[in-house]
């Protein structure tokens, strides 16, 4: 069974949102679920730093053996900051998903696109 | 997904493990297992492996005129074949394409030929189409033999205690008929690895036990399953064609590497050869080429290959190299191109990357004894 933290928000894409304390700032990264599907990962591409996004752009790129996967935005809002250790140590995302493996930190500009988004319960049953 | 699968006998020792099943040239197979691609893959490099690889297909040929019927089909030259020998070859259609790569094992009674899962149909009626005024039999025992690759530095220390005869025995493509934990087995010095080790058929009624017995005996030096995840950059990491990818019928020994098996002056007619004679006398026009990129990226097949802002060729392979960490990929390109040093780009989702051709192989530490 793959971890689904209960106090994280999801999208259908597989990735998650994790409060970071700060008001509508969130913690970006991918599933435990989705690490598992996409096995080792070989390279993430991030966006830079001050760099915005529309709900649902393409926001970076997952590489693992098997496949290139595109990150979706799950919200608008500016890139604050991305994780440069996954420059050097991609399989961060398959060891530490919710943890050392996040991607970005963002500032949402649309707080209410935040509703749209799945619950931990609501994860679980997309992903079946 | 309609179609059943087929599954090996090693299938529920694969599900018990937590292999991740998908479906390959028709059997539902393990592309790796929790440990992971990328562990599973440094195992085999640093210690050992066991790869199921039960899917392949085996015929044997017998009967007085087996040797008329291999040399008929194989490129290569199978009447210089030791009784316990080995020979990878290939077999062509007429205009030289490549039907399939084979590997052929010589016993004392019969010629076996182990061909690839995903051509096992097309080929056995391409053997039994051939058959013309000889006097020989061609059986499929696919179904009753599973095939289990154990590789690694560590797999001739592991398999030692486990087979007869000694280990020592089997040299580099030869084989010897004994036993591994007490049932029969043929022990083959193949492999698809870069590493030492062996290749086992066996009675698939037996492929758990022995499975169980080598997971067992091989855990302390560092024995793990490892899944076609991790046997694919293994191989593309030593160069080693994959039909389906780098082989098919649309190339011919000639352009896709397979050159040094392709004994034009056997003395004795094979199907292909005249296309291929006529071939190695105008010139190739394109070339399978190993390429090493300069730059971060993820090869695949299909992506183009671009020389001078012109696409040059495809790519039928690739991947990042666990070892090495690059991207290591195989594609065909336009022969002048395919010299080893050659400097040229791979478009990677519209990245151009710099590659450069290498002659295989990308790693060159491996175990292997040749």
């Amino acid at each position: 069974m793959s971890d689904i933290p209960s106090d994280f928000l999801y999208t259908e894409e597989h990735e998650y949102l994790k409060p970071t304390g700060e008001e509508d700032v969130y913690q970006i990264g991918v599933t435990d679920y989705a690490q598992g599907e996409l096995g080792d990962v070989v390279f993430v591409e991030l966006p830079d730093a001050g760099t915005s996004f529309n709900q649902m752009d393409v926001f970076g790129t997952i590489e693992a053996v098997k496949a290139v996967s595109d990150l979706f935005s799950p919200v608008g809002g500016e890139v604050l900051e991305v994780n440069s250790a996954l420059d050097d140590d991609p399989s961060l995302v398959n060891s530490d998903p919710y943890g050392a493996g996040w991607m970005v930190r963002m500032r949402v500009s649309d707080p209410s696109e935040i509703d749209g988004l799945l619950d931990a319960d609501g994860y679980a049953a997309h992903i079946g | 997904m309609t179609e059943e699968l087929a599954r090996t006998p090693l299938h529920e020792r694969h599900v018990a493990a937590g292999g991740k099943m998908v479906p390959f040239a028709g059997f539902a197979m393990p592309v790796q297992y929790p440990t992971g691609i990328t562990a599973e893959h440094a195992a085999v490099r640093e210690a050992a492996g066991l790869f199921d690889v039960s899917h392949m297909g085996e015929f044997n040929v017998a009967g007085p005129d087996a040797l008329s019927l291999v040399q008929r089909l194989s490129v290569n030259d199978a009447s210089t074949m030791d009784v316990g020998q080995a020979q990878y070859s290939a077999m062509c259609a007429d205009d030289g394409g490549v039907i399939d790569d084979l590997i052929v094992y010589r016993f004392d009674d019969r010629y076996m030929l182990v061909v690839n899962a995903s051509n096992r149909e097309k080929d056995l009626e391409w053997v039994r189409r051939h058959t013309d005024g000889l006097d020989v039999s061609v059986e499929d025992v696919s179904d009753r033999t599973a095939l289990i690759a154990l590789q690694g530095p560590a797999a001739r220390e592991i398999l030692r205690p486990l087979s007869t005869p000694d280990v020592d025995e089997v040299r580099y493509y030869r084989f010897r008929e004994g036993t591994v934990a007490g049932r029969p087995a043929v022990i083959s010095g193949t492999g698809y690895t870069g590493e030492d080790g062996f290749e086992l058929y066996v009675d698939a009624a037996d492929a758990p036990g022995i499975w169980d017995a080598l997971l067992e005996g091989g855990a302390e030096a560092g024995l793990i399953p490892a899944g076609l995840g991790a046997r694919d950059s293994l191989r593309l990491e030593m160069g080693y064609a994959l039909y389906g990818n780098d082989l098919d019928e649309e190339h011919t020994t000639l352009e896709s590497g397979l050159g040094w098996v392709t004994k034009l002056d056997k003395g004795s007619a094979f199907v292909g050869r005249d296309a291929l004679a006529a071939q190695k006398e105008r010139g190739v026009e394109r070339r399978l080429v190993g390429l090493r990129l300069e730059g971060k990226g993820f090869p695949r097949p299909g992506y183009p290959v671009v020389s001078d802002g012109e696409p040059v060729g495809q790519l039928t392979s690739g991947t990042v190299s666990p070892t090495l960490g690059v991207g290591v990929a195989m594609g065909y390109v336009r022969a002048g191109l395919a010299k080893p040093g050659a400097s040229l780009q791979i478009d990677v989702r519209g990245r151009l990357i710099d590659a450069v051709v290498v002659r295989p192989p990308f790693y060159t530490d491996g175990s292997i004894r040749r």
